[in-house]
């Protein structure tokens, strides 16, 4: 048992000396980026393309009763029509919520749910044809709201979930809540709610379907997880997995927004066999909206019990989710909403408990943080209050009690290393907080806040013990290194990073890597670029397979050196012995001697993150390797006569283990900054319901880049990014992620930061003016000083599990799960395996193993 | 990418073979200058002309002659936002009209847009600059192939607000336009050129062609300052969700004899602050007639739930930005920051 609740980190780590890990070297496509040579999906061309479009419901829930495509075939160029029946099969990114069609098959559940699909030889005629398609429905009562879900059991929006019309419910207790609030000094109670946005990528999602053979295709698209949509399509199209090839093409941003399969993708194919052509679509900027998968609108309640000192005794949080017509990511985005609260301070009991809802509004899914930074919004706001109330510092309440490295937490999390309170230290000192905060005049004010994230989520999203990143290296006579890899580069510079681990092994210049990723026929398997796991798990298998291919070429470069293989140096293209210098062979000489000696040149690499050690249901969602770590000082003016407010600097230290190259870690930093402070200031994926006695529309409010408000380079306030290196022994080269832990301390640093400036708490995210501008009226009233959601809805989170902490001297096991009992060669549980059960009872259980 | 439909195009090089074309076709013809407001409204299919006549080849619609101070100023119609911007006589005789202009979009679509086009800009409402199909899911609306307003459904009228920015600062600068057709030429306050209402805000017939904007010349005796606020979300891109242009004219010893001030985008029109005038006339512009005139701006502006901000919030910054825009031609501190708004030209 002591094994598992604490673990040696923080070793010194043999790092290389190479030339490009831990230098602002110079990104692999860099170039080709900024000079439009880059092809994106919507870029690529072929003889014969036709264009796709989709036919939208225009109603938010209710039955098809028809779909006339008489007036469509009349436009010029039509070339042919789909409706759901052809592809009657489901599919979801989770196994237990497949509950998509590629088409909707008589019920659609909000504006913007695809019904049919028509081609046309130009875009214009496909978009012109598509306006023609007649749809007529049947309409059904809507749900716009947790609220409205819970209180309205039917109609049912799914025929499957926890029941009525919430999807998934969860409560989890780790160790003695009840002794914990006893043991209080103070007992703080918030009510917080964070809005809906999306991610807003540059690149509208994009398809291009080729048919080769017969019943061969090869789907081109915009997608973070090129795995997960290859078996989307095996699935609908009914084809053997190796009959469809897919390549992910390079993404103009990702955030999350295209690691589901999506619709257009799957309806692309099945036309593109249909008709026997290239089959093109390029989603419109209102479709990306109706796509969505972005943040979840949660409310929350946070009750925690605290000592004089700041400790925490005690939490019990709650969180509802609003999560849209579909489940996507929806089950693990429920548990991640609480599964992180752990992993930054000690917290020793805590109690979870989260209700995702179906509303008929686009479904919500992962975003940049996945289900994060709503619970750490609320909980870095509650701090700084419980602070304020306990005299303390808030910075120095946060430095008191930082979890542990090599911790197990209260949940059942293995920690890593932890640089926390390096980082604090830098954004304290970088803004000048023990100075500054509460001293600057009216109207000016600083906040803090921190956050932590995953490196790479420790489960795969399907049930398997398969490697979760591979990397294959082909070395040939050439000198040159050809890196496969399932890979995908979503504008986080990932494929640098595995070329320069691999060069920097090898002793070669980047420019000897060819780089061949995310293609399903000749990449191995790679999960996808979501949870950030790239650097770490491709990262760790790039070096196996590197590492791999140095030992073979110098056992076979020894031998013709008369040295030893150790004695051999890989740098500069050559490889040479380190006491004769002169004594060497050039690269290229050396993978000849390499290829003679052992025959055609090849080495594979492949990752598994280690076991958590949790065992509960539940337990799947929260493990990772290790996790990154980040705080925020945000210095803010605020004008008191209208509430605008303006961000002038953000201080920002993240805990990057060691950066593989600096470069694109500030511009992760920067780019998260930018996202967070979104978020914090406008950006809100919010919709309108007409008056219901006119009207049955539930419409998104504002579907277009214009008018969903997201902050130009003009609201960009100066950022002070600081690196903290402490390098953890589970990342290659000790590196962490850093594609969205910094996004999680910018929202509440900003609530924080306005309150410092001028005393009134907003606890709800975007944060308005008009917010500002009321609780400031109402404070000059004497009536509280706040902008905020007055309570929690009531719900009934069904029976809690009750898991005994490791201080408890607990197994990772729930005490009460009349459920359990599975193999013991199971994997702890994520919030998808948690509902194997449920899904192997489904007919359409998407399960591959056992 | 939403796609435009089918129409004919022509491209006259005269304003008179313009005004024929739009004789001829009736109101199924549609001018277009930069493109920047039509284009998008007709892939989403707001306006749907049969035929298009751009007038970005005729010669005499373009040009800024505003070299003698004491002359009356003429902007041609299809003068390019940027090249007005980019203009140091307008700065030092407008520099209110330069700062309104400024602000306007982003500076790419300043490169394609025209003051014309600005002036005669579509009114906007969040139900309506929607695409066809997000419309037909509200059944449409009252502008524009339905029948009710969904932001007063009550309202017999459309509440669609003026969202040019240039219209209200030329109004209070007391700007006149001319326009031609088939049937000759007439010139009209520009405070005339438009209606209270969303849909038909335009009082000029659609064969009339804006061809240029005409600014009074400064007389010897006044003095006029100017002045003008933008409320929005953003630093650019965004159109206003508010603003107030205020022209002031002040004899020798400082003393008012005139001020026109103009509220846009919380009514169908450039809003007049009708009474700013009597209030502030015969005395030196003081806090308390500022004051007062912010007061009056709020309870004549009507800002609706159909742009970005919340309506009532909108309301309380009418009399802010009011207040701020006076204060500044006073010479006294003004209050707002401005982070969302430009203040550089
Ligand atoms: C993203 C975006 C942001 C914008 N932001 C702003 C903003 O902040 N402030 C603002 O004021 N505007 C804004 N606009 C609107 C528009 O760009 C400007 O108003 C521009 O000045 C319009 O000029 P144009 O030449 O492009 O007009 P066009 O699109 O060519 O024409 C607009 C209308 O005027 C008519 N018209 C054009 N010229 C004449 C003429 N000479 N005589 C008679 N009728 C004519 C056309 O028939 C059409 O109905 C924005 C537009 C976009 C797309
Ligand atoms: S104000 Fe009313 S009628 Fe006018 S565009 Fe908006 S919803 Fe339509």
């Amino acid at each position: 048992m002591e094994d598992s609740k604490t673990r040696k980190v923080g070793a010194a780590y043999d790092s290389t000396s190479g030339r490009y890990v831990g230098r602002p070297f110079r990104r692999v496509d860099g170039r080709d980026k900024v000079t439009g040579v880059t092809r994106f999906a919507d870029d690529l061309d072929f003889p014969r393309l036709c264009h796709l479009r989709l036919v939208r419901s225009r109603i938010p829930h209710g039955r098809i009763t028809s779909i006339d495509f008489t007036q469509a075939q009349r436009v010029e160029g039509f070339l042919g029509s789909l409706v759901g029946s052809a592809m009657p099969e489901t599919f979801g990114i989770l196994p237990v919520s497949q509950d998509e069609h590629a088409l909707c098959l008589e019920r659609v559940r909000f504006v913007g749910d695809p019904v049919a699909a028509v081609a046309a030889t130009s875009e214009d005629a496909a978009y012109e044809a598509a306006l023609r398609v007649e749809v007529d429905y049947e309409p059904l009562p809507t749900i716009a709201s947790v609220e409205e879900a819970l209180s309205n059991p039917e109609p049912r929006i799914h025929d499957y979930g926890s029941e009525g019309n919430i999807h998934k419910s969860v409560s989890l207790r780790f160790g003695n809540l009840g002794g914990g609030f006893d043991e209080a000094d103070m007992i703080l109670e918030d009510h917080f709610f964070y809005e809906g946005n999306n991610h807003l990528a540059l690149e509208q999602h994009a398809t291009v379907a080729v048919p080769e053979d017969v019943d061969r295709i090869t789907v081109y698209s915009s997608t973070q997880t090129p795995h997960y949509l290859h078996r989307a399509l095996t699935r609908v199209l009914g084809l053997a997995a190796s009959r469809i090839r897919v390549i992910a093409c390079p993404n103009g941003g990702g955030f999350g927004g295209k690691s589901d399969p999506f619709n257009h993708e799957i309806v692309a194919a099945k036309m593109a066999l249909e008709l026997g052509r290239p089959t093109k679509i390029t989603l419109d900027r209102e479709e990306v909206f109706y796509c969505h998968r972005g943040r979840h609108p949660v409310s929350m309640k946070i009750r925690t019990g605290f000592s004089k000192d700041g400790a925490i005794t005690a939490q019990h949080l709650q969180t509802a989710l609003d999560g849209g017509a579909y489940g996507s990511y929806g089950v693990a985005s429920t548990y991640y909403t609480g599964a992180l609260q752990t992993v930054t301070y000690s917290l020793p009991r805590y109690q979870f408990d989260g209700v995702r809802c179906f509303t008929n509004k686009p479904p919500c899914g992962p975003k940049r943080g996945h289900g994060t930074p709503q619970p750490r919004f609320g909980f870095e706001v509650h701090l700084d209050k419980a602070a304020e109330r306990l005299g303390l510092d808030p910075a120095d309440l946060r430095l008191a009690h930082l979890a542990t490295a090599g911790q197990v937490t209260a949940n059942w999390l293995r920690l890593g290393t932890i640089a926390l309170q390096r980082c604090i230290e830098a954004v304290v000192d970088g803004s000048g907080w023990r100075q500054r905060r509460g001293k600057l005049p009216q109207g000016r004010g600083l906040g803090l806040a921190c956050g932590a994230y995953m490196c790479g989520a420790g489960l795969p999203i399907y049930w398997n013990h398969l490697p979760q990143s591979a990397v294959q290296l082909k070395l040939d006579r050439s000198g040159g290194i050809a890196l496969f890899c399932g890979e995908t580069e979503i504008g986080q510079g990932s494929d640098s990073v595995l070329a320069a681990l691999v060069a920097d092994v090898l002793g070669v210049d980047l420019k000897d890597i060819r780089l061949c990723v995310a293609d399903t026929d000749l990449t191995p398997v790679d999960l996808g670029s979501y949870s950030s796991r790239v650097t770490l798990m491709a990262g760790k298998a790039a070096l196996q397979a590197a590492t791999r291919a140095r030992d073979l070429i110098a056992t076979a470069v020894a031998e013709r050196l008369e040295t030893a293989p150790e004695n051999l140096v890989f740098a500069n293209r050559q490889v040479f012995d380190s006491s004769d210098p002169e004594n060497g062979l050039s690269f290229e000489d050396a993978v000849i001697t390499a290829e003679a000696r052992f025959g055609t040149l090849g080495t594979v690499g492949s990752y598994i993150p280690p076991r958590s050690p949790g065992k509960y249901r539940g337990a799947g969602v929260g493990p990772s390797p290790t996790y990154s770590y980040s705080a925020a000082v945000i210095e803010v003016e605020v004008d008191p006569s209208s509430g605008i407010y303006r961000p002038v600097h953000v201080w920002l230290a993240h805990d990057i283990g060691r950066a593989i190259n600096p470069t694109l870690v500030l511009g992760q930093i920067e780019g998260s900054v930018y996202m967070g402070l979104g978020e914090a200031m406008m950006e809100e994926q919010a919709f309108r319901r007409l008056p219901r006695h006119l009207s049955n529309a539930l419409v998104h409010k504002m579907p277009s880049m214009l008018e969903y408000k997201s902050p130009t380079f003009l609201e960009m306030p100066e950022v002070t990014s600081y690196l903290i290196e402490d390098p953890d022994p589970e990342g290659p080269h000790g590196a962490k992620e850093v594609g969205q832990g910094p996004l999680l301390p910018v929202p509440p640093a900003l609530a924080n930061a306005i309150y410092d400036a001028v005393g009134v708490r907003i606890d709800q995210v975007p944060i308005q003016p008009h917010m500002i501008l009321q609780a400031l009226m109402a404070k000059d009233k004497g009536e509280e000083a706040r902008f905020g959601p007055a309570g929690f809805p009531q719900v009934d989170f069904g029976k809690t599990l009750l898991v005994p902490t490791p201080d408890e001297g607990g197994d990772g096991r729930a005490t009460n799960d009349s459920k359990k009992k599975r193999s013991s060669k199971m994997r702890g549980d994520t919030g998808t395996m948690s509902e194997r059960t449920e899904a192997l009872k489904r007919k359409d259980g998407a399960l591959t193993t056992k | 990418m939403l796609r435009l439909p089918r129409f004919h195009f022509h491209i006259p090089d005269s304003t008179r073979e313009a005004a024929s074309i739009l004789a001829a076709e009736g109101p199924d013809a549609r001018l277009v200058a930069g493109g920047t407001d039509l284009w998008p409204n007709m892939k989403r299919r707001h306006q749907k002309p049969a035929t298009v006549v751009s007038l970005m080849s005729i010669r005499d619609l373009q040009g800024i002659d505003l070299a003698e101070p004491s002359a009356e100023a003429r902007i041609g119609a299809t003068t390019l936002l940027g090249d007005l911007v980019r203009s140091s006589a307008l700065r030092e005789r407008f520099p209110a009209l330069a700062r309104a202009i400024s602000s306007i979009s982003s500076p790419p679509l300043r490169q394609m847009g025209t003051l014309g086009g600005n002036i005669c800009l579509d009114t906007r409402c969040t139900y309506y600059n929607q695409t066809e199909d997000w419309r037909r899911a509200i059944d449409y609306c009252m502008k524009e192939d339905g029948s009710v307003c969904w932001v007063a459904p009550s309202s017999s009228r459309c509440w669609a607000h003026a969202a040019s920015d240039s219209a209200p600062i030329l109004a209070a600068l007391g700007a006149r336009v001319r326009l031609q057709s088939a049937e000759g030429e007439r010139v009209l306050a520009l405070t005339e050129l438009y209606r209270d209402d969303g849909i038909d805000y335009l009082a000029k017939r659609p064969d009339e062609i804006v061809t240029d904007v005409l600014l009074p010349g400064a007389s010897d005796s006044q003095t006029c300052q100017s002045s003008f606020w933008k409320l929005r979300r953003r630093g650019s891109i965004d159109f206003a969700v508010l603003s107030v242009a205020a022209a002031v004219w002040t004899d020798g010893k400082g003393i008012v004899s005139d001020a026109r001030i103009f509220l846009g985008a919380v009514g169908s029109r450039p809003v007049p602050v009708a009474g700013a005038t009597e209030i502030l006339r015969g005395r030196s512009l003081t806090e308390d007639g500022i004051a007062e005139v912010a007061g009056l701006a709020r309870q004549l502006a009507t800002p609706m739930d159909n742009t970005d901000f919340k309506a009532q919030w909108r309301g309380l910054m009418t009399a802010r930005y009011a207040e701020a825009a006076l204060r500044e031609i006073a010479g006294l501190e003004t209050q707002i920051p401005p982070p969302h708004h430009s203040l550089q030209p």
